[in-house]
Order: C-alpha cells, then structure tokens, then sequence
C-alpha cells in the first residue's frame, strides 16, 4: 500500500508538471511577439470597452508590418490613473480611451507626448482647447437621458424633456441613475447638471431630484437592466441616464421603431482620445496607431464596435443609427480643467446631498 | 514575517529544524514576496511619499476623517453578520450532505459550489431582479438595505463553511460520538461535547476565510449597496481608479492589512488550542430523526443558493416574449454588433487553461505551506515562525484586488521582475486568492494527524520523505481534492484581479460577461445570463466528477 501511495502521488505531481508546461508556456510565435524586438511592436493601452473588428487590425498590421497588442485596463478612470502611476515607465506606447473629464489628470502628469496628428475633416470640434496637440479626439457620445415612450404611450402620459422636468412631482418615482463616483455616465450627468445650474446650483437641483423619488444604483448595466422600464422589460422605472446612441437598441422588430428616446436638451459630450505615451518604447509605431484611430476605416467600425459616434464627418452610419441615434446639437460642457480641480469636492457633495 | 527567529547555533538540533523549517519555507515565502508584498509595498508607498518626500501626516488625517469611520464601522459589522450567519447554515448542512446517506447528495454539494463561480455582476444583478421592485420578492422591501448585501455574501461563502466543515466531519471519527451517546448523552450533548470541540480547527478555519471574502468583497456591495453603504474595499476602489488619491487609498490599505492581522492572530489562538484529532473512513448513515433541524436549516441553505441561480437560468431562457435556447446558441458569436472580440465558448476554454495553472499553483504552494506551518514546534521561537508564516499566507485574501492590481503594474516593470506583460501573472494572482483557502483546507486535517503515525513510519525504516508521503499525502487525499475544487472555482469565477490582468485577446468567461453587461440590447444582457449559467454549470460538473474520482478505502486509512 504504501508504494502504491508513494507511485500515486508521483504521477500526480508529474501530470501537474507536464500540465504546467502545456498550459502555462507561450507558443514561440507569441513569446516572440512579447519580446521581439520594439521596432516591429506596438502596445495600446485602452479601456475595457475598446473593441475593433480583427480584420482592421490585421489589415493595419500588414500596412505597417507592426504587431499590434492591444491591453485593456479598466475603465477610463482607471486608464487614466493607470497611465499617471507609470509615467516613467509607460504600461504601453500610445493610450486611447482617456476622456474630456480625465484628460486634464493625464496632461498635468505630462503622460502624453506631443504628436500632431492629422485629424479628419470634421474632428477638430472635437479638439481639447489645451493639449490638442498631445490629444487627439477619436469618438464621441453624449450621456443623455433617456425614457421608454412605449411606457408613456401605455400610461396616457407625456414623457420629459428638461432637466427642470425631472423634479416635477408628475415624475415622482420614475428616474433612476447610475451614482457619479461609480459610474461614467453618472459622472457625465452629475456635469450635465453643474453646467445647467451652475457651481453653486447643482445641490439644490440634486435635492429636489431626491426629494422626487430619484433612484441611485452604482452602475450604469444596474439602472438600465434592472431599473428601468426599457432595459430588459422588467424594471418600473421609465427615466434612466443612458447615451443618446441607446435608442437605436431598443427597435421593436415589429413596429421597427425604436421603444426609448433620448433627451437632447439634458445631454453631456463625452469625447474620446489618443495619444502618443511620453517615455515609449516605440513612439514612431504609436503614431500609426493613432493615425490608424483617425483612419476612415476606423471611424466607419466604430458605431458598430464601441456604440460611438465617429469624430471624421461624412461617415455612413448604421440603419438603426440613422433613424434613431441623434446627437444633440448643443450638449452641455464643463472645462477640462475645472472638471480636474474640482472632482473630489463635487463627488464628496454630490454623496452629501444624494445620502441625507 | 519572520522577525521572531531565536538566535541560533549550527548544529544545535532547534536552529537545523529552524533552518529545515525555513528551507522549506523558502519557496512559497519568496513567490508571495514577489507576488503581493512587493506590489503592495509599492502602492503604501505611492500614499506615503507623495511627489517623493515622506509625508505620513497625510495618511494619517485620512483616518480621522468621519467618512473612513464609518466605512470602516459597516465593513466591520457587515463581514461579521455575514460570517455568523454562514457558519449557522453551514455546519448543519456540512452535516446533512457529507454525514448523511441519501440520494442526489453528490449534485447537491456540487451544486452548492455554483455560486462560488458566478461574477459577482452578475449575482448583484439576480439579487436585484428578485428583491427590487417588480421582482417576486419585492414585498420584503430588502433592495438597497444591508440585509440584501448579507444575503448576497452568504449566498458566495456557504459553499466555504459547507466544504471545509463537511470534509473535516466526514473524516471524523465516530467513536467518541458513539461512546458518549451509549453513555446517556442527547443527541445536542453529543454534538456540543464530542463534535463540536473535533471540528472547532475547520469551523474556525472556514469562519475566518469567509470574514476576509465578506470584507474584501467588492462587486455585491458596489452593485446592491447601490451608493449608500461603501466598505473599506470598495473606497479603496474609488480612491484609487476614480480619485487618484493615493494617500487616502494607502490609509484605508494599511487600515485593512491590520484588521486582517489582528483577526488572523486571533483565529491562529483559537486553533491552536484544537487538539489533535484521530481520523477514520465512516460510512455515511442514512438519516434519522434526531436529523430533522439540520435537515431543515439545509433546505433553507439550498432555497437561499437556488433562488438567484434559478432567476439566471429563467432569465437566459427567454427570447422575446417567449421560450429558447437562442441565447445559448448565440455563445459561440461575438454578440449583437460584436459586443466582444472573443465568443464565450472561446473564453471558457482560456478560463479552463487558466484554471488549471491557477490550481497547480496555488496547491503545490499550499501543500507546502501547509506542510510548513502544521508540524509539531519544538521550540517556542518554532512555534511563533509557523504561527507566523500561517498568518502571512493569509494576508493576500485581506487586501484589495485593486491595490495589488495597481501594485503589479508600478513594482514588477523592471528586470529581473518584469513580469507585468507575463501571460503567468492571470493564473499567479488568482493562485494567490486561491491560496488562503487551500491552506485552511488542507491544514486542519494536517493538523489533526496524530504524530505517532509518523514516527511509527520512521521506526518503521521510513525515510522523512517517505513518511511524509505515506502517511500525510494518503491522509490528504481528500481533503486535497477538495482544495484543488476550490482553487478551480476560485479561478474560474475570479473577477477583480483578472479584469486588471487579463489580455485582450484572452479574456477569461467572467470578463466577458463583463463586457456583455455593458451593452444596451436585450440579446447581449440575456447573452450574458446564459453565460454565467454555463460558467456555473461548467465548475458544478467539474466539481461532480472531481469527487466522483475519489475512490473510497483505498489510500493509508
């Protein structure tokens, strides 16, 4: 028995050992891939929703004869952060996905090298007043609200349209929105309302939202899934802060018009860039990159892949799109820098006023 | 770690067992140096020296702020509740499952494991769908209150308590047990005066993982304490993504490493005055009547795991306004208007091999360390070095994910620890969360070894070596099984650490479920369900057949 023991764990062991060595080792192509030589590698440093159809990036790969590896990291706070932490020693060469409310964090940190990249006809609206020459606008989107006009059309009752609107005891109960510290487009919204009421204004405007039965969850998949009425049709609330792409996922097959709506007039833009990493490794391969973001190609998958707009005018946009994703002409703004300064105060009232 | 190393002298027989100890030690102590304390020492660091000179004033008055007292006040209460609460639903069903003869045990406690592995999302959200407004149990009024979280967290951490308990018991002797029933002892007697005392080392081992799990969870209480009740974790989180304070993460972190310390050394006490425990194959009985309360507590053990996971799988079953498997069908695409690069079935086979590596880590280093931190001290100093490396494998359970994560990327950049691109990191971090339960799985029985077996297998003529694999490895069968089910579980069901680490290209099931999460479109939300219930199904089977493996009477008992 005990040379049975002894034979049983042996060969246990060596399994363990051989299965390590099938699992955990790299094919050689890709070991090459990660310690090839810099000149013919290129890493983008992105966030968790980055997503290009493969074909574009191998396309871009047999342009240039770079290898392209792609890191997500997070999300855009995280990113940011991320890329600020290692500065000296950068996670990656070129970075996407930092937006307008962190942008200012990163350029402090002299994360970005300067790149002037070429944008496209159109894209310069979308340019950072300070830094455009480091950052250069990729997409767009505006957190905007959004209702489910099935539901008002089912309850004889005409949806909202302002910010003003969503304090009005006609609407009690019927909001819910993703909490600022936890969620982009809670964030988005929580400017949306600093740009409308002002400094000073916004806590006023946020205690009478809760006063009006506001709901609050900590994430954006949470207030659209469960809470609201057009999400996964099981919530009870038809208000929720979504983007003013949202809409165009929301077609009923039957009627083929779309079951929600987005608020134009209670819209924040967000914008998305890239830009060369100070400290690269490769930096003439992360302008590519960036180019290769501005490229037509790019500009035209990126409705279908990330759910934004397009910076580049004149791009053809999906069916659904048109129709049903409009974007607000003059959505609300809040300076870069201001946003930079002044975040934590905000987001330290924004939890006094919401938990009181 | 090791600070309370006597003096010694070569030669003299305490400092060759001490270096024999540390030797032995050497390994797993330096991966988790590498691993964790490196990483962490690096993000304190960030907090302490701001712009590079040392300003511990800062950190400091991060602690005084009311704020971080009462963060730090609910994690506490909250974790604590928690654990009580799982060990009350835990042991009785430990019994029922692993003590007790019936039909269909074998799925149950597979099943039981299920939670274990979904994305904690994902259970946020079925929890949601059940409690909120609209859901069946609405009436309850429980969405948003501390009483959903505690659910949640006993919901992920039963599986704990009924593992670790339930092996221990099934090992257990029945002959005291059966001596004081012949005496005149009821059956609650016997249970508080035989059992009880023989299973206190694996109660206590599972209660103080379960602690550090529920006060270093992190997704559950973002997702169902809505933004009202933070925790320590979860501020960590926001301080450190969101806020870039540095200062105020490195407070709480520090706060939290010495929470977990004082309560592991506590736990340590406790265990250490369990006395060792003689261990024998029994059969399972069939049940009685004196079983009909641990019966009960266990249906409600079940009911509280079946509810959400019964939610998930009606959820994925529906398609429109009717019934289907569409949205299973739909796991080998790439989603409506390719919400994610890599189909879920492609990413359940990265979460396997991932899994596996994850599990030969975390056991060999846990074998290990258990081996190290159980043997008989001779000598005081002895005792406080492996009463002290017991405790230091604990602690990467007791950190935030986050902190690590964000360790990683600032420590492990430079040669010869540039590590920061490894396809090994996944699997490394996850074996590191996975470690602590290994651990507290295998060394209660280790513990519970009588050590006159072995030194019979030395006067035998028995090598130490030998005597280790005859009589500790043949002893270990089991419960080693059931820390390797563990560990599989733990990675595959891993979230925090992987969603920093994992590459694009590679990602595991639970980040793509993630990512389907994030999408407007009811197919991918439904998508998403289907994929978790795959994900649970895929660790419940794996489970199934792990214990299937394990053939009885054969081995040292």
């Amino acid at each position: 028995m005990f040379r049975r023991a002894t034979a049983t764990t042996i060969s246990t062991l060596a399994a363990l050992a051989l299965t390590s060595c099938t699992l955990a080792t790299e094919s050689s192509d890709e070991k090459a891939e990660r310690t090839g030589s810099t000149s013919d590698r290129v890493v983008l440093v992105t966030h968790e929703s980055f997503a290009l159809p493969k074909k574009l990036e191998k396309q871009f790969e047999q342009d240039t004869g770079l290898t392209l590896d792609v890191r997500p990291s997070g999300d855009a706070g995280a990113l940011t952060n991320k890329l600020v932490l290692t500065q000296d020693n950068p996670i990656g060469d070129v970075a996407f996905g930092v937006d307008n409310t962190f942008a200012s964090r990163a350029l402090d940190a002299d994360v970005f090298a300067k790149y002037d990249a070429r944008l496209p006809a159109g894209a310069d609206a979308y340019a950072l007043d300070e830094g455009s020459d480091r950052l250069a606008p990729v997409d767009q989107a505006s957190v905007c609200v959004n209702v489910d006009t099935a539901w008002y059309q089912e309850h004889d009752q005409a949806p909202p349209k302002t910010l003003d609107d969503l304090a009005d005891p006609a609407y009690k109960d019927q909001l819910v929105v993703p909490g600022a510290p936890t969620s982009s487009p809670g964030m988005a919204f929580l400017l949306a309302t600093i740009a409308q009421y002002g400094e000073d204004g916004w806590q006023d405007y946020w205690s009478r939202l809760m006063a009006n039965g506001a709901k609050l969850t900590s994430g954006w998949n949470d207030a659209y899934f469960v809470d609201f009425t057009g999400g996964a049709e099981k919530g009870t609330r038809p208000i929720v802060v979504s983007y003013d792409t949202s809409p165009a996922f929301t077609v009923d097959k039957k009627t083929g018009r779309s079951t929600t709506a987005a608020l134009l007039d209670t819209c924040f833009r967000q914008v998305e860039y890239a830009g060369v990493l100070e400290n690269a490794k490769n930096p003439e391969g992360a302008q590519k990159v960036v180019d290769f973001l501005l490229s037509d190609e790019v500009q035209a998958a990126l409705p279908d892949s990330m759910y934004v707009f397009p910076v580049a005018d004149g791009v053809v946009l999906p069916k659904d799109w048109e129709r049903f994703a409009v974007t607000p002409d003059q959505p609300y703004a809040v300076d870069p820098a201001a946003i930079a300064e002044h975040r934590q105060d905000w987001l330290t009232e924004w939890t006094d006023v919401t938990s009181r | 770690m090791t600070g309370a190393v006597a003096p010694v002298t070569a030669g003299h027989p305490t400092a060759r067992r001490l270096l024999a100890l540390l030797g032995l030690a050497a390994g797993p102590v330096a991966v988790l140096c590498v691993f964790f304390v490196l990483p962490v020492a690096g993000m304190l660091a960030e907090g302490f020296w701001p712009d590079g000179t040392f300003d511990p004033q800062g950190v400091l008055e991060v602690l005084a702020r009311p704020r971080v007292h009462r963060v730090l006040w609910f994690t506490l209460w909250s974790a604590a509740a928690g654990t009580v609460l799982t060990v009350l639903l835990g042991v009785p069903a430990a019994h029922v499952l692993y003590r007790l003869r019936f039909p269909g045990s074998r799925v149950l406690r597979a099943m039981l494991l299920m939670p274990f592995v979904l994305p904690t999302v994902v259970v946020g959200v079925a929890f949601r769908q059940v409690l909120g407004a609209g859901g069946p149990l609405a009436s309850l009024g429980l969405d948003g209150t501390p009483a959903a979280i505690i659910a949640a967290l006993v919901f992920f951490n039963l599986a704990v308590v009924v593992r670790t308990v339930g092996t221990a018991w099934e090992g257990l002797d029945p002959r005291p047990a059966q001596a004081a029933a012949a005496l005149g002892a009821s059956p609650r007697q016997v249970f508080l005066t035989a059992t009880l005392p023989a299973l206190r080392g694996a109660i206590v081992s599972a209660a103080s993982v379960v602690f550090l799990f529920c006060a270093t969870a992190f997704g559950v209480v973002l997702v169902l304490g809505g933004l009202r009740y933070a925790t320590v974790e979860t501020e960590i989180y926001l301080l450190t993504t969101q806020l870039l304070d540095l200062q105020a993460a490195a407070a709480l972190s520090l706060l939290q490493l010495v929470v977990v310390t004082v309560l592991l050394y506590g736990a340590a006490r406790t265990r250490a005055r369990t006395a060792a425990v003689a261990r024998r194959r029994t059969r399972a009985r069939r049940p009685g009547r004196t079983d009909v309360p641990a019966v009960l507590v266990t249906l409600v053990a079940l009911l509280l795991v079946a509810v959400p996971i019964v939610t998930l799988v009606v959820g994925s079953l529906q398609v429109g306004d009717g019934w289907g498997l569409d949205n299973y069908r739909a796991l080998d695409t790439t989603g409506t208007d390719q919400v994610v690069l890599v189909p879920v079935t492609e990413a359940l086979g990265n979460s396997l091999r991932i899994a596996v590596d994850a599990t030969w880590m975390s056991v060999g280093l846990g074998l290990l360390v258990s081996v190290v931190v159980t043997r008989r001290s001779h000598s005081t100093a002895e005792r406080r070095v492996r009463g002290g490396l017991d405790g230091f494998f604990m602690l990467p359970l007791g950190v935030s994910a986050v902190t690590l994560g964000f360790g990683f990327l600032i420590t492990l950049d430079q040669p010869p620890l540039d590590f920061r691109d490894s396809p090994l990191l996944v699997p490394v971090a996850q074996a590191l969360v996975a470690l602590p339960l290994v651990v507290r799985t295998l060394a209660p029985v280790l513990a519970g070894i009588d050590d006159r077996q072995r030194q019979a297998a030395t006067s035998l003529g028995a090598s130490p070596l030998r005597a280790l694999v005859t009589v500790d490895l043949a002893l270990l069968r089991t419960p080693l099984l059931a820390a390797a089910g563990f560990a599989f579980a733990v990675s595959l069901g891993e979230f925090g650490a992987t969603s920093f680490l994992a590459r694009d290209d590679r990602p595991t099931v639970p980040v793509v479920i993630f990512k389907l999460l994030g999408h407007p479109g009811s197919q991918n939300y439904a998508m998403a369900l289907a994929a978790s219930v795959v994900l649970a199904a895929a660790t419940a089977t794996v489970m199934f057949v792990v214990e299937r493996l394990r053939v009885p009477g054969v081995g040292g008992f």
